[in-house]
């Protein structure tokens, strides 16, 4: 009972660092470079990630074995893009404001990696349960990096953490626009190699 | 002259890689050659200005005018799905030579999200050029969607020439690999900055 319950955990946590999405996989970069502008902005597309991860990663493993091998891609994208048609009606009604920040990625999800990688990965030879464990994990990682990069980028481009301001100033307008997206992302994945990659 | 805004702009002031962050995992995955980074610019080019015109086609005549609208990210994805398949199987019967050297880049494309955020793009977003905002109509669209490829291709190009010398550097251990080609990127975008000014 003790190793079933600790092998579950091991499914969520796996995403966090052994399998972080951004870091070790390199998945999902469009929305991990243009959305981290503030940390606030990296967080909300995390979760708008981790919500179709984990219902598309469901519902793929329930479907596998129904599906024909020669169009199980088409029908996966079909089953993603479902998800996040239903994600972007129900936030353009609850939170339009969060929609409009958001702009072009959240249809993008569509064609992040990410989603389409655990369908083929994982969720089409796993249970539902698992496969939701698991998309939960890897969703996540992949918010917990996407804030990570907000932040940074957050306290050099604009002086401040989830809008509380803290340092005078304008700070450095580089690092809210492209060029910081990447210089941070690679300062990061940097430190990541050296420090938490085993 | 409007043409020609739009063909400036999106090809160096609004650069899809370097400034809208759209296409960056083929960008980071196949820049590692010249070679294969020119044949695989020459795929998304032929296949982001192919798709923008038949989803806008298809957006304006199928699913404006029977308020389909909520449809279109699974309609325009299986639209690029199916185009990529068609011009896979069109290109190995008519140019053998040119597939050779564009096909084993075209299902990769499917997933390129570049062509798809063109494609919702110009469906979507009202453009400023000379003062008044519009919408696209189907020959700027086209031409949007031209130039912004090439903007691709030429952001690519210049990449992967930066990213063959690097290669022969010695760098330090954490940096080897992928950090070192984002902290290229970002001073090639920094570069790109500079273009700002001349619209």
């Amino acid at each position: 009972m003790e190793d079933r319950i600790m092998s579950k955990l091991s499914l969520i946590t796996k995403g966090f660092i052994k399998d972080n999405p951004t870091f070790v996989l390199v998945l999902g970069m469009c929305p991990t470079l243009a959305t981290t502008t503030s940390a606030l902005n990296g967080l909300e597309m995390g979760l708008a990630t981790l919500f179709v991860l984990v219902l598309s990663n469901m519902a793929i493993s329930a479907l596998a074995p129904l599906v024909p091998d020669k169009v199980h891609i088409p029908v996966y994208i079909v089953v993603i893009a479902t998800f996040v048609t239903v994600l972007q009606l129900l936030m353009q009604a609850y939170v339009p404001s969060v929609y409009a920040q958001l702009g072009l990625f959240i249809p993008l999800i569509v064609v992040n990696c990410i989603v389409l990688g655990r369908a083929e990965a994982f969720a089409n030879k796993n249970g539902v349960i698992d496969s939701a464990l698991d998309g939960l994990g890897i969703g996540i990682g992949f918010t917990m990096s996407l804030t990570a990069i907000g932040v940074v980028r957050e306290i050099l481009g604009s002086g401040s953490v989830f809008g509380l301001k803290f340092i005078p100033g304008d700070g450095i307008l580089a690092f809210v626009m492209a060029p910081g997206a990447f210089m941070v992302l690679g300062y990061l994945m940097v430190l990541f190699n050296k420090y938490l990659k085993k | 002259m409007e043409y020609f805004l739009i063909i400036i702009s999106s090809i160096f002031v609004n650069n899809i890689l370097l400034s809208q962050f759209l296409g960056i995992c083929p960008f980071l995955g196949v820049s590692n050659k010249l070679s294969t980074a020119t044949g695989m610019s020459g795929a998304v080019c032929f296949v982001i200005t192919l798709a923008t015109v038949v989803t806008y086609l298809v957006n304006q005549y199928l699913l404006l005018p029977f308020g389909l609208g909520f449809l279109q990210t699974i309609a325009f994805i299986l639209i690029i799905a199916a185009l990529v398949q068609m011009v896979e199987i069109v290109l190995k019967k008519i140019s053998p030579s040119l597939y050779q050297a564009l096909g084993i880049f075209l299902p990769l494309i499917t997933t390129n999200c570049a062509v798809l955020g063109v494609a919702i793009t110009v469906v979507t977003k009202e453009f400023t050029f000379g003062g008044e905002s519009h919408m696209l109509n189907l020959a700027e669209a086209t031409v949007y969607a031209l130039a912004t490829s090439l903007g691709y291709g030429l952001a690519m190009i210049l990449f992967a020439g930066l990213r063959e010398h690097l290669a022969m550097n010695d760098v330090p251990k954490a940096f080897k690999g992928l950090p070192i080609a984002l902290i290229t990127v970002s001073i090639m975008a920094m570069a790109f900055l500079g273009f700002t000014g001349i619209i």
